[in-house]
């Protein structure tokens, strides 16, 4: 019984999320007491709808690139053929690890230009990290007898890849992706500073304008959408490692 | 004897082809706003060190592409990285026409790829070389130690972004103190409130869902909207509380930022104290409690100590972290480098916005190369003696 309550919350979240982008002003007299001198309570220089479908497709192209991208030089360097470059693309990753969001997106107007270009170079940036690393973990913690057996029934290396190595590691490559994806989430609000439409512009409206509920509601729209796909991806995640006969983590 | 290429050797060639061949070396623009002209390596510089730059970067391609010693491999990244970085100041001051001031010179993307190729071989011969922490402190302090004196030496004053350093000297450095402020204030706070908040955690498990669970949600918020948020208590706390204010607190500026970054700060502390705690080993535990210690001694002689490169690991993310984030108090008029980062998102001035990057890129940097090598060290020195024992 008790199992229901957490899946009950997370069906709210999301009912009341759809109502707030679809009807944000049935929540007016919620958010007006943080408004100032008359100003409105609902962010109205656009649609809320509009701007969480441009966040998410944002955050999707820059993640669908990053998971591409990510998962192929994962296997490159556990190849035969890549291994030279194992120790260096680690300390890459980590180097990369220490770029300030803020100092990525920056960076890249200059050689971009404004909008949503640089922010979807920051996210693919950001989201590649965690993904690789993931995915290196996943492939070279594969039990050694397993790889052997495969090996012995005559798989060559594409298919030991194919049919062995990347299905057992799937759990752990979803793992990866779902915190690249909550990390983007967040991290694509920042891109409305470099004029991305995201729901960071609602946000920086209300830094602006010193309205408090523009601040509130754009902040509290993305953290239940980071919240809502985090418990997607990990129920994903649980299923994935079901079907590999692996104990969730 | 057969000549070997070096596999990644090729990937720097190819793109140290590219970038001393194709991509321009510095940019020039008539003042500080307009769209610039690309120069390539002969056009920026003199002659005849132009030609001597394409030597040199000729040289170390050829040892990158096939298979050499480390210490050659080291020696030709280093060469190059220093002849890059004293020519760039040279095409600074070549290309800038005779007493004009208002015209800018930047390096451009021919001289970031070339500085990238060899920045990997250098890195690759680092990861090679497996340094120990004490040794990776000390390449860190070598490289800091090299830019230093070419700052102080003038070399780059002719560079775009040190035009928009001189103009900013006395705001640059107060922006620099008020960054690390934030970024390591909100550190203190966290680990002072984080530790204890972890080891109750640990103790009283009823607690521990719980307290996970609201950090894990805090850190969901995006940074922006948590700074924003953060201006409507403390400016309510301000007003109503006295003597608040009087200690500098006030809804925008400084204390939200330093309110939202101390709790974006929580989460990996107090996570890695309870990781850290679950993981130490039941038998020490078992050992201390039969010698008669009591809990707070147990806790300060055995579990601690055991739980601390852990610990430690987690304060390593949040001084990164927060010395990224801390560019974001820009916007809530809390200061740092942030400040010079929006100003010159705002002005299309990309120098300036560099002038806010760079530093703030350093730093993280810096934090995080010290402070793995501290964790390496501890723990490096734990194993050793426990072997030992």
């Amino acid at each position: 019984m008790k199992a229901w309550i957490p899946l009950l919350l997370r069906l709210c979240l999301l009912a009341l999320l759809i109502a707030f982008l679809t009807n944000p002003l049935w929540f007016e007299p919620l958010l007006k007491p943080l408004t100032q001198n008359g100003a409105p309570a609902i962010y109205n220089q656009g649609s809320l709808m509009s701007l969480a479908i441009q966040h998410l497709r944002t955050v999707a192209i820059a993640t669908a690139a990053a998971i591409v991208v990510a998962v192929a030089l994962a296997i490159l360097v556990t190849r035969p053929v890549g291994v030279e470059f194992l120790p260096l693309s680690r300390s890459l990753v980590n180097i990369g690890q220490t770029f300030p969001p803020v100092a990525v997106l920056a960076l890249a107007v200059p050689a971009v230009g404004f909008g949503e270009k640089p922010t979807l170079i920051a996210l693919f940036l950001y989201g590649l990290l965690p993904i690789f690393e993931n995915t290196l973990t996943g492939l070279t913690t594969t039990p050694a007898n397993i790889v052997e057996a495969a090996r012995g029934a005559g798989m060559t290396g594409w298919q030991r890849l194919l049919k062995v190595e990347l299905p057992l590691s799937v759990p752990v490559i979803l793992a990866g992706i779902r915190l690249s994806v909550v990390i983007s989430l967040a991290t694509a609000t920042i891109g409305s500073t470099v004029a991305a439409k995201t729901l960071g512009e609602v946000i920086i409206a209300g830094l602006q304008s010193n309205n408090l509920a523009f601040v509130l509601q754009g902040g509290l729209i993305v953290a239940a959408l980071a919240v809502l796909i985090y418990d997607a991806l990990s129920a994903l995640e649980r299923m994935a490692a079901k079907r590999m006969g692996q104990v969730a983590a | 004897m057969s000549i070997r290429f070096d596999k990644l050797g090729v990937v720097i060639a190819a793109i140290t082809a590219y970038g001393a061949f194709v991509a321009p070396f510095a940019t020039f623009r008539a003042n500080r706003i307009v769209a610039g002209e690309p120069r390539s390596i002969l056009e920026a510089l003199p002659q005849p060190l132009g030609l001597v730059l394409l030597a040199v970067l000729l040289a170390a391609g050829l040892v990158a592409l096939f298979k050499t010693p480390l210490v050659v491999r080291l020696g030709a990244s280093v060469v190059a990285l220093l002849s890059l970085a004293l020519l760039i100041g040279v095409a600074g001051s070549h290309l800038t026409p005779e007493g004009n001031t208002f015209a800018r010179v930047s390096p451009a993307s021919g001289f970031w790829v070339l500085i990238f190729a060899f920045t990997l071989l250098l890195a690759d011969v680092l990861t090679r070389l497996q340094l120990s922490p004490v040794g990776r402190v000390v390449a860190l302090g070598t490289a800091a130690a090299a830019i230093w004196l070419l700052l102080a030496s003038g070399a780059w004053d002719s560079l775009s972004i040190l035009k928009e350093y001189a103009n900013r000297a006395d705001s640059f450095w107060n922006e620099a103190r008020r960054h690390v402020e934030l970024a390591l204030g909100s550190l203190v706070a966290a680990v002072l409130v984080g530790l204890p908040l972890g080891i109750l955690c640990h103790r009283v498990e009823a607690l521990r869902a719980g307290v996970l669970n609201v950090l894990n949600i805090i850190q969901t918020i995006p940074s922006i909207a948590l700074f924003g948020i953060m201006i409507a208590p403390l400016g309510w706390v301000a007003a109503n509380i006295p003597g608040a204010s009087a200690l500098g607190i006030r809804g925008i500026g400084a204390a939200p930022a330093f309110v939202a970054l101390f709790l974006y700060s929580l989460l990996p502390v107090v996570a890695n104290t309870v990781v850290g705690l679950a993981g130490v080993p039941r038998a020490a535990n078992d050992a201390a409690r039969g010698m008669g210690m009591t809990g707070w001694q147990r806790l300060k002689n055995v579990e601690f100590p055991l739980a601390f490169p852990v610990i430690l690991t987690g304060i390593r993310i949040v001084l990164v972290q927060n010395i990224g984030l801390a560019t974001i108090a820009a916007l809530i008029g809390g200061g740092g480098f942030g400040v010079f980062v929006f100003q010159g998102v705002g002005q299309t001035a990309m120098d300036l916005v560099l002038l806010g990057a760079v530093p703030t890129v350093a730093l993280a940097f810096a934090a995080a190369i010290i402070l793995d090598a501290v964790v390496e060290y501890i723990a490096t020195r734990k194993s050793t003696e426990v072997a030992a024992a």
